[in-house]
């Protein structure tokens, strides 16, 4: 235990000198590396570095127009761009949206009014609810393949009382109308899951069983690509016994497009 | 320029630009429209990392924790998180004082938790460090729900918690995090909600 508390010490010390340990070189990293990055001018009267990506962060430096900059990369929705005296900060993706290209066009970003499908295709998000009496947690992937249907695959896992259970889950998603702030969707699938007995006195052996569900199901969109998103579902459990088992599912949770 | 505008919005009783208005347009323009392809910016979203530090356990005291986290950033405030966390537990009181009696294996004393986290940025800004080096830094609040095994049992678990993110570089960052999960124990007889006190030190990466 010592040890590695004295390990992850030294890793912490350490490991800034090597990041600043950089050769030295005369030309501006700008010359350097024209051509690697994307490059724009300000067309704005002025643009406004950050020292950190976000609102809080204070600004440093203003750059004029006609100035060129590079564009390193981008978090969220903040740019990370170096002048032509490689100062190095983070402007605002409103004002970035106003550069200019080489060939005099604007620099072409995603639309906000709406969600861009060729931008952020994926979707992930993470639930916690009810499955059939228990505590329910669930992590799902989802792929628009148009902008009313989704192919979604999830993994949830249940903390009953008398048993637990994991299930990997196939489905998909049907919203009539996705243009909406809170907007319904339909969705069915099907899936496998595997039931984990809590009895402590003999082990049963796990059971592993075929299920489908259908369900309906609210997002409602927070932010340009940030969602709440909760849901109802009907799970029917196909055993192998004479009867097969029904399952209700209730979840909430939050999600977000990348 | 555009005779489809002009036709809309003229109104019909002008008539004194009709010669030169619906004669075809003088210049025909030769613009060869070029196909403009988007220009690549890389996304630098995730956040990838690990964590060293101490989970207490209630009747089973604290024990060296060992965590994998990845990090989205979804806004500039806002972040989604998954940790995957591995510990032991030590021995209860009551193992001590009863002499030879365990109330697990070893096999059993091995914890296992994982959370779905959202983060908060409470605090953004900067910290100076000697007279030289300043670094961004961010405090955050985290709240999250998910599942810590242990004696061959599951317990839903809901995490909730704070830390600090300083960026040694651009790419780099040291955390601190100081976590507690709650959740019902029914191992010694009767149930109990507990609250578990985790503190870790951690880096990750930007990529």
């Amino acid at each position: 235990m010592r040890k590695l508390l004295k390990l992850a010490i030294a890793v912490l010390l350490f490991l800034p000198l090597l990041a600043h340990a950089a050769a030295p070189d005369d030309r501006r990293r700008f010359d350097q590396d024209s051509g690697k990055y994307v490059q724009v001018s300000v067309a704005d009267p002025y643009l406004e570095l950050h020292i950190g990506p976000g609102r809080r962060y204070p600004v440093f430096h203003v750059i004029a127009r006609g100035e060129t900059i590079q564009i390193l990369y981008r978090r969220t929705d903040w740019f990370r761009v170096r002048d032509e005296h490689d100062r190095v900060g983070w402007a605002r993706r409103i004002d970035m949206q106003e550069t200019l290209l080489a060939t005099g066009e604007k620099l072409p970003l995603e639309r906000l009014d709406h969600r861009d499908l060729d931008s952020y295709p994926w979707e992930a998000g993470g639930q916690t609810g009810n499955f059939g009496g228990g505590n329910v947690n669930a992590v799902y992937l989802s792929y628009a393949l148009n902008p009313n249907l989704s192919a979604e695959i999830a993994g949830e896992h249940t903390i009953g009382h008398n048993s637990d259970s994991e299930m990997f889950l196939f489905g998909l998603a049907h919203a009539p109308r996705p243009d909406w702030r809170v907007s319904p969707f339909v969705d069915l699938g099907t899936g496998v899951i595997r039931v984990y007995p809590k009895t402590t006195i003999v082990a049963p052996p796990q059971k592993r069983e075929v299920l489908g569900y259908y369900g309906v199901g609210v997002k409602w969109y927070l932010t340009q690509r940030f969602l709440f998103r909760a849901d109802y579902r009907a799970y029917r459990i196909l055993t192998n016994r004479d009867q097969n088992e029904d399952r209700n599912e209730w979840k909430a949770g939050f999600a977000f497009f990348f | 320029m555009w005779p489809f505008h002009r036709k809309s919005h003229r109104p019909p009783q002008t008539v004194e630009a009709t010669d030169t208005d619906t004669s075809a347009p003088v210049v025909e323009p030769q613009v060869v429209r070029r196909k403009v392809k988007t220009p690549k910016i890389r996304n630098s979203n995730f956040e990838v990392g690990g964590d060293l530090g101490v989970l207490s356990v209630e009747d089973f005291g604290a024990n060296g924790l060992a965590n994998a986290r990845v990090i989205y950033h979804i806004t500039e405030d806002i972040f989604a998180e998954g940790v995957y966390g591995e510990s032991r537990l030590g021995l209860t009181s009551y193992e001590r004082l009863s002499g030879g009696s365990r109330l697990l294996t070893d096999a059993q004393r091995r914890l296992r938790y994982y959370t779905l986290d959202l983060g908060y940025d409470l605090f953004p800004g900067e910290t100076y460090v000697g007279k030289r080096h300043t670094y961004n830094s961010a405090l955050y609040v985290i709240a999250g729900v998910g599942a810590t095994r242990f004696g061959s049992a599951s317990h839903f678990t809901v995490t909730v918690g704070g830390g600090y993110r300083m960026l040694l570089t651009d790419w780099m960052a040291a955390h601190v995090d100081v976590r507690g999960h709650v959740f019902d124990n029914s191992l010694l007889g009767t149930t109990r909600t507990s609250n578990n006190l985790e503190g870790t030190l951690g880096i990750t990466v930007f990529f």
